[in-house]
């Protein structure tokens, strides 16, 4: 834990985004969390992207449950909208956020033990609705806030700090999420920004349900031999099987891969993004296959990285309800309160 | 790139910027720490033992530091070093009982011919140590330029007394009035070494029409400097020119303002930007009423009568020949005339010996300066060493200090048999400065207050009187405040890459984005792959092996904040803050050395 802010001089020559802003424009106050702990590099990896996309932070709203996880969107986006809701209930709240201001950036954070213990159910109705989002769980395997109990993605037969074998099976969230029919869909390591930065940029641009499950170690109670969610173990068992690069807007696209290891993806929004395949193989936008790659990787005991499924097409739960384009504080008075003829053909409508 | 050798400790003085840069090397975030904790005495011993005049010189030095500094790169402007150093001497009390006491003498003899600070600054090492040294000095006083050129409302003469004292109190013999006029014939005294400190005293002439036929209204600025010093010159005309920019012109403008000069010029051949002069004592020349004016070449003295009337000039610009270099050429507009009554001389001046006999073994180059080694100031003959504007041409006060110590170091080694080439090393101490887990035992907070102005005596007063100091110094509330602007470069990050877990904490919360952890390459490509862009290349990189990855961490040391962030967000200790303190040798063992404990008195 820090006591003193972080100095407000900076680098000389810190470069400026196109707002004019600096990459330290984005960040929060200073994180209370562990020294070292994974979160803190998630934060700064959302920063580097929101900084990147260039997005005005008055823009984006952040939202999250409980946990240390959830307690950092404190740090990052000073400027944003933020709030902190029940264990577990980000989803149903950011829902409803984005019902009332379809205009706002929506960035969900939450743990595995927010979402895959007591927010599961929460967890699953939201990317079902499919609410534009993006969603990062920062997944170290524990409670951390609660002083590192077992969470319902820590594998079978992984040690606690104390040397106790877990004996419950494993929730994998990538896995539910692909099934959930989430259009984006993720999985990344706290401990390599050059891959999590650009996929954190890729899920704000897509405009649909974006989820990425974060490996993020506890480094306090999480992160010791025998741990499955450790710096060691994950960058043992790190399989990336692309890399992504995002091109935003007039650049041109050049290949300079060899044929059949680049692969771009066209996005709603215009934004392409190229993925440099280190699986030649593997297909990122086939669902199907992606969950059948997915669970015999995992059989195999690796933990698979990457973009691992876009639907460039998406749609949401705005679309699904035909709601209206302007967020409800537009709507002026004439619209909020359409008089007694406009009520009386709703009433006739429905005799 | 190969690693980074952290174990020499040139690496981690080149990190603390201003010592680096400091010629007598002194510590300066040290005595800023002891400034800021209120321990003026000690910072002043500090100062004393690394450049023996802190009072003069925290009111006179060219402060090579303050270019260097750290903050200057992350800010606007650097800590006022030099000030602050003044900020001890005003507030140490009584300091006689910290000084060395004369110590039993060796039986050897030593010879300083002229009494500047280079002279002094070695008579003080070699006394000290226990050699009999005796002092010749042509002049009246003890000083050197200190006492004849520089004006006493930048340095009241009270100072000067005080630090030549505790000089001669170490039991030097100080021959004032003993012009020495043959070296051959100071050898055959048979002192054991000699040490020549006589300056660079001669004046340059300008010889341009008119030059014998006003000669009474022309002065040569140095000696005209001496003379209002001395008391001799009480007056000057109420129009005057003075010609040259640098630190002469500057004391010269400000000196005629003060004896009756109303309407003061200075004129220069080249641009303003390059004159000599420090840009601080531009601007207090400037703020004295009087203008710089620049690109005239001086044509003519015009003169009515054998009486000055004016001078002459034409207008020049500056061009690049086609090799690129830099050329005054004429405007073509036409001539310049400005009316005087006094010019005042100040274009440069010039070494001179003539009172060293050129059959005897010493050898000149073709400038007529000795040969010397300048890493031990030795000259051609093996006993005979030079120091100061005597040794590489005018310099300053500080320059004329390092000298002094390194010639008295070669002395010593000469006369224990030693070998002068065998320099002993500084003595280096690197101490954890961990406390807690956010706790130092140095303020690792960093402020941000831009530069505090040293307070002046008002204008009026100033100029009514040539012996009122114009500078007031800072009070201890401001001193404080410009203490606290000092990153603490000595507190080096030190890293240990056999904890580190590559978790990127370090990476994250860094405020000016040091460190990288990357693939190793050549420098050059390894500047282009850190997080933030890497220019400087007079700042080095550390980079450090033996991570899990296979990876370096690379640290640029450029703007690091000294903030301690990265050892505090560290989870294994990889980072530690530690206190690199280097104390450059000396001869003996002078007390009191620097010592390694805190500076900071629990209260
Ligand atoms: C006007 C002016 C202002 C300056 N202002 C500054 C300043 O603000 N800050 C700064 O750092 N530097 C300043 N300098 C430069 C600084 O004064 C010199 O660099 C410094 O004093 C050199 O020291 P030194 O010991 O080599 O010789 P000096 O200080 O020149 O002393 C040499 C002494 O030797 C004596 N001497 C010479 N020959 C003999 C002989 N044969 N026998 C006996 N005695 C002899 C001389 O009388 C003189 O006292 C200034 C210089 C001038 C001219
Ligand atoms: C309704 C409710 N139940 C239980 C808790 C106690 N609690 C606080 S945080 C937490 C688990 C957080 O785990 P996770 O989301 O993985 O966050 P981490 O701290 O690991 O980042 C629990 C169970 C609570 N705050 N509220
Ligand atoms: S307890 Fe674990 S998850 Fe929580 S801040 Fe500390 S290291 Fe991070
Ligand atoms: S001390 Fe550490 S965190 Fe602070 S500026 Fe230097 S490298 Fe960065
Ligand atoms: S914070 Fe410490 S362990 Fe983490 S990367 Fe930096 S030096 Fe290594
Ligand atoms: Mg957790």
């Amino acid at each position: 834990m820090t006591y003193l802010p972080k100095p407000k001089l900076h680098h000389p020559d810190l470069p400026k985004n196109e707002l004019g802003l600096t990459r330290r424009d984005y960040e929060g106050t200073i994180s209370t969390l562990c020294a070292g702990c994974g979160h803190d590099s998630i934060s700064a990896a959302i920063i580097h992207a929101c900084y990147n996309l260039s997005l005005p932070p008055h823009r984006i709203a952040k939202l999250s449950g409980i946990g240390c996880s959830s307690k950092t969107p404190t740090y990052f986006l000073g400027a944003a909208h933020g709030f902190n809701s029940v264990h577990g209930r980000m989803p149903s709240v950011l829902t409803g956020a984005h019902l009332a201001n379809r205009d706002l950036i929506y960035l969900g954070v939450s743990g595995d033990g927010d979402s895959a213990s007591i927010g599961l159910g929460q967890f699953a109705h939201a990317l079902r609705r499919g609410v534009n989002m993006t969603y990062i769980v920062e997944n170290n395997g524990v409670y951390g806030l609660t002083k590192g109990q077992f969470s319902a993605t820590a594998d079978r037969g992984a040690l606690n700090k104390r040397g106790t074998a877990n004996g419950d099976n494993a929730i994998d969230m990538v896995g539910l999420a692909l099934q959930l029919g989430a259009t984006f869909v993720a999985r990344s390591f706290s401990g390599d920004k050059v891959q999590l930065v650009p996929l954190i940029e890729a899920a704000l641009t897509h405009q649909g349900p974006a989820f990425i499950d974060c490996l993020s170690p506890c480094v306090t109670f999480n992160n010791h031999a025998g741990s499955t969610k450790s710096f060691d173990y994950v960058r043992a068992h790190n399989e990336a099987v692309n890399f992504l690069d995002i091109i935003t807007g007039r650049e041109p696209i050049t290949h300079e891969q060899e044929p059949g290891t680049v692969k771009l993806v066209e996005q709603h929004d215009g934004t392409v993004l190229r993925l440099r395949k280190l699986d030649t193989d593997y297909d990122p936008t086939d669902r199907a296959a992606a969950i059948d790659y997915l669970a015999h990787r995992q059989q195999a005991g690796e933990i698979v990285t990457g973009l691992l499924y876009v639907d460039s097409d998406p749609t949401d739960l705005h679309g699904h309800l035909g709601t209206a384009r302007a967020p409800l504080n537009r709507f002026d008075d004439a619209a909020l309160i359409p008089g007694a003829a406009a009520l009386s053909r709703i009433n006739a409508s429905l005799r | 790139m190969q690693p980074t050798d952290v174990s020499n400790p040139a690496f981690f003085h080149k990190v603390v910027d201003c010592q680096w840069a400091c010629p007598a090397h002194t510590p300066v975030p040290h005595y800023i720490r002891l400034i800021a904790s209120g321990r003026n005495a000690d910072a002043y011993m500090v100062n004393w033992h690394s450049n023996v005049f802190p009072g003069i010189l925290g009111r006179t030095c060219d402060r090579p530091c303050e270019p260097a500094c750290r903050r200057g790169r992350v800010e606007e402007e650097p800590v006022a070093i030099c000030r602050l150093k003044r900020v001890a001497a005003d507030n140490k009390g009584d300091v006689a009982h910290l000084m060395p006491k004369p110590a039993p003498r060796n039986g050897r003899r030593v010879a300083c011919v002229g009494a500047g600070p280079a002279s002094l600054a070695c008579a003080r090492d070699l006394a000290a140590a226990g050699y009999g040294v005796t002092i010749f000095e042509g002049g009246q006083h003890l000083g050197g330029f200190i006492r004849s050129q520089i004006p006493r409302f930048r340095l009241p003469e009270s100072v000067i007394d005080e630090e030549v004292g505790y000089i001669t109190a170490l039991g030097v013999e100080t021959r004032t009035g003993h012009y020495v006029s043959s070296l051959k014939s100071l050898l055959a005294e048979g002192y054991d070494a000699i040490f020549v400190g006589t300056g660079a005293p001669r004046g340059r002439d300008l010889d341009i029409p008119g030059r014998a036929q006003a000669a009474a209204n022309i002065h040569l600025g140095i000696d005209w400097l001496a003379s209002v010093s001395f008391g001799h010159v009480k007056a000057i005309g109420r129009r005057v020119i003075v010609l040259g920019g640098g630190n002469t012109a500057m004391d010269c403008c400000r000196s005629a303002r003060r004896l009756g000069g109303e309407n003061v010029t200075v004129v220069v051949r080249s641009g303003f930007e390059e004159m000599k002069a420090s840009p601080w004592e531009k601007e207090d020349a400037m703020g004295e009423d009087i203008p710089i004016l620049n690109y005239l070449v001086p044509l003519a003295f015009l003169h009515d009568g054998g009486h000055l009337t004016g001078m002459r000039f034409q207008k020049v610009r500056a061009e690049h020949d086609a090799k690129g270099r830099r050329q005054l050429v004429p405007t073509g507009e036409p001539e310049v005339e400005i009316p005087c009554d006094d010019v005042l001389v100040a274009v440069g001046q010039e070494n001179a010996f003539p009172w060293i006999e050129r059959d005897i073994g010493l050898a000149f180059d073709r400038w007529g300066m000795p040969v010397l080694d300048p890493a031990t100031m030795q000259s051609t003959i093996a006993n005979v060493f030079f120091g100061g504007d005597a040794a590489l041409g005018p310099k300053n006060i500080i320059w004329a200090v390092a000298h002094g110590h390194q010639a008295a170091i070669s002395i010593d080694l000469l006369l224990s048999g030693g070998d002068v080439n065998d320099r002993p090393p500084p003595h280096v101490t690197l101490v954890s400065q961990k406390m807690g887990i956010h706790e130092w035992s140095y303020d690792n907070a960093v402020a941000i207050d831009l530069r505090y102005k040293v307070p002046q005596r008002e204008k009026s007063l100033a100029l009514a009187d040539l012996g009122t100091e114009v500078e007031l110094g800072f009070d201890l509330d401001l001193a404080l405040k410009e203490a606290q602007r000092c990153l603490n470069c000595d507190i080096q990050t030190v890293f240990a890459p056999k904890l580190c877990i590559e978790c990127d904490a370090c990476v994250d919360i860094c405020p000016v984005d040091c460190i990288t952890f990357t693939a190793n390459a050549d420098e050059p490509v390894l500047r282009e792959s850190l997080n933030a862009p890497s220019f400087n290349m007079a700042q080095d990189l550390q980079v450090l092996d033996g991570l899990k990855t296979g990876r370096v961490m690379v640290k640029d040391e450029d703007v690091c904040l000294h903030c301690g962030m990265c050892a505090e967000r560290c989870p294994t200790g990889a980072w530690d803050m530690q206190r690199f303190l280097l104390d450059m040798a000396q001869v003996g063992t002078m007390p009191p050395r620097i010592k390694p404990h805190a500076e900071h008195v629990p209260a």
